[in-house]
């Protein structure tokens, strides 16, 4: 095993946690202003979706913005139903999961192929290749925003605002934000990021869609957010442990010697398995916004 | 909760469900289908004939079991949403007493029973990693959805495959079968375990003191921590309990559906009636009775949309777009005053002056 052959695994894990981490981190946002959003996964898969059809009609960068705003309006949806109705977060989530598997099927059947959709050549990101391997732009996006969102959310007044809307709402409505507009807004730019995470699993890392694309993705990310503590440079590096397992399984493929001892199920297991872990290890420390996941109710 | 509770309940679902299929008819139109026809295709496929209708109860048969699992947890206050891979495991359990030549009534209670425990067991980890570490059951119960499916995939592959078809498992042996119940149908007899299963949960729940303390930690956690109520009786009762119904489920699937009686590699037929439970009991309030009634809508559906899908040529994946539009809309707590709320809301951006 040489040391060109660790820089290919670091490589694959790079690119694995660009999904993970962009996820995360718009969650971050939305968690800090006091929504859960369980419903990443399914934005995930329609970001996937909406991304790909986008960047056969506009190329790769259009089929990125267009995951970005499919995103959006999932999140606005999620937002009006959690903040301005008093929605259970929980459970909405939930809807935006079933929906989003059910819509994605469908528009599979729809053009034409069962379950799979190749993205068309002109749609597919093309890497940046450099003397040390290829590697896609969205990486440096994937590295870059998490530190842009940490002064967002702790070094400026916005983010200041933001965090007390999900610590204590009623002070904050007491000291004139608006509480359901700051965290509709907040969730919905969370979201955005989980649509572009879709959009990048179809258009650059897979270059297709099927209605598995999202393969839990969404809901490592809501574990990976539980280990940062919602500090985005935390996310940073949970997204890169997150990524190198699921990264790990399409490695493993490639060595028959390994699969021989291990069956490729359990080898697919371990991103789960890592997750459910490093949670469990992690949780004690951390702690979240006072308000998350409560509805505000004006008293 | 009284009479006036219940119905405001009722109207909630029904206008819930009624925006879930306008959404529904919204998107075949973009994507150019007939939507009434559809619809048509759909309840004639789901509620018209004898053949339907036992179709409907056959589907229903798991998805009381799986919803009950989530109803159950929901009660306490807590997101149960592991039945998927419980489910699983349940399903492979009940196979696996086929490989064994067993006698018929052993055989048959003993698929059960292991198909049951199969669902507890996986759902421990659940139970004791929040109750200790208090990891939140959403992020476990998905995990452990994911490890099962790889595990269960391995079980199907290796252990359990039918030596002369490789894609599927052996079937169950014919003695513990479920026998059918109206011929030339899916429905079996085991629809009685759901629906015993869904008496046992009401028993469980509102007529005993484990359910009065499951149920009490549902509406306020903190004052039940000054009742005395141990937290982690109730967390590890509402998994293992919940875990049991889910097991459950795969087994009156794989031993009581005709015509294979066996798990196709890649579980297409069992794969989904996890979640698709978890939006039964939300549709059927989270009560044992409710549950009854919307796993039979639901299972209509799946029957129906195999109907949509042959007449109307609409993919039968439509049919949990509408489903996770209803659940989106059953989230708001108010959706009967929501639309004078909208237009209150309207009125006042409109009218209203700067704040003052």
């Amino acid at each position: 095993m040489n040391l060109g052959y660790l820089w290919g695994i670091f490589l694959g894990s790079l690119h694995a946690m660009v999904p993970i981490t962009l996820t995360a981190t718009g969650e971050v946002i939305g968690e800090s202003s006091g929504l859960f959003n369980i419903g990443l996964e399914g934005i995930i898969l329609l970001g996937a979706m909406t991304g790909a059809l986008g960047a056969e009609v506009g190329g790769p960068i259009f089929g990125l913005l267009v995951g970005v705003v499919t995103g959006f309006a999932i999140g606005l949806v999620f937002g009006l139903v959690c903040t301005y109705f008093k929605g259970v977060q929980l459970i909405a989530g939930v809807g935006i999961n079933l929906f989003a598997a059910g819509l994605v099927t469908f528009w599979l059947i729809d053009l034409g192929v069962p379950g799979h959709h190749a993205v068309a050549e002109k749609g597919q990101m093309v890497d940046i290749s450099t003397p040390l391997g290829d590697f896609s732009p969205m990486i440096l996006v994937a590295l870059g925003l998490p530190v842009l969102i940490y002064f967002l959310l702790y070094r400026t007044k916005l983010g200041l605002k933001i965090r007390a809307v999900g610590e204590n709402p009623q002070a904050a409505d007491v000291a004139g934000i608006k509480i359901h507009l700051l965290r509709w807004l907040s969730t919905a730019a969370g979201a955005s990021l989980a649509g572009l995470a879709g959009a990048y699993i179809s258009i650059d890392w897979m270059g297709s869609v099927t209605k598995e694309i999202s393969a839990g993705r969404g809901f490592i990310a809501l574990a990976t957010v539980v280990f940062s503590g919602l500090n985005p440079l935390l996310v940073l590096l949970g997204g890169f442990i997150f990524g190198f397992f699921d990264n790990l399984a399409v490695w493993v493929a490639t060595m028959p010697a390994v699969q021989k001892v291990i069956p490729w199920q359990f080898v697919a297991m371990a991103p789960y398995v890592v997750t459910l872990l490093v949670v469990a290890g992690v949780i004690g420390r951390v702690r979240f916004p006072a308000a998350m996941g409560i509805p505000y109710e004006r008293e | 909760m009284g009479f006036s509770g219940n119905l405001d309940e009722l109207k909630k679902t029904i206008i819930a469900g009624v925006i879930g299929f306008a959404v529904g008819a919204l998107i075949m139109m973009v994507y150019g289908y007939d939507p009434i026809s559809a619809y048509r295709a759909l309840f004639n496929g789901a509620f018209g004939d004898l053949y339907g209708f036992s179709e409907s109860l056959a589907n229903a048969t798991p998805l009381i079991l799986t919803a009950l699992t989530f109803a159950i947890g929901f009660r306490g206050g807590m997101f149960n949403i592991g039945a998927e891979g419980q489910l699983y495991l349940g399903a492979c359990a009940g196979v696996t007493v086929s490989l064994f030549h067993l006698p018929f009534a052993t055989g048959f209670a003993l698929g059960l029973i292991l198909a049951a425990l199969a669902g507890a067991i996986w759902s421990l980890p659940v139970a004791i990693l929040k109750a200790t570490r208090g990891v939140h059951e959403v992020i476990s119960t998905i995990m452990l959805n994911w490890i099962s499916l790889f595990l269960a995939f391995y079980l199907v592959a290796e252990i359990l495959v039918d030596p002369l078809r490789a894609e599927k498992t052996i079937s169950i042996a014919e003695g513990a079968r479920f026998p059918v119940m109206v011929p030339g149908t899916s429905l079996s007899y085991a629809i009685f375990i759901s629906l015993g299963a869904a008496i046992i949960v009401y028993i469980l729940l509102w007529r005993t003191v484990i359910g009065f303390d499951i149920r009490a930690m549902g509406y306020n956690p903190l004052a039940t921590t000054y009742a005395g109520i141990e937290r982690w009786k109730v967390i590890l009762f509402v998994f293992i309990t919940g875990g049991l119904t889910a097991g459950l489920a795969g087994a009156v699937h794989v031993m009581g559906r005709p015509p294979t009686y066996a798990i196709y590699s890649g579980m297409p037929s069992i794969r989904g009636l996890g979640f698709e439970g978890l939006a039964v009991a939300m549709i059927g309030r989270n009560h044992p009775i409710g549950i009854i009634i919307s796993a039979i809508f639901f299972g209509g559906l799946m029957a129906g949309g195999r109907m949509m899908q042959l007449f109307a040529q609409v993919p039968l994946e439509m049919v949990r777009v509408v489903e996770g539009a209803v659940v989106l809309f059953l989230a708001i707590p108010e959706l009967i005053r929501l639309f004078s709320f909208l237009r209150t809301m309207g009125t006042l951006h409109i009218f209203r002056s700067k704040r003052s």
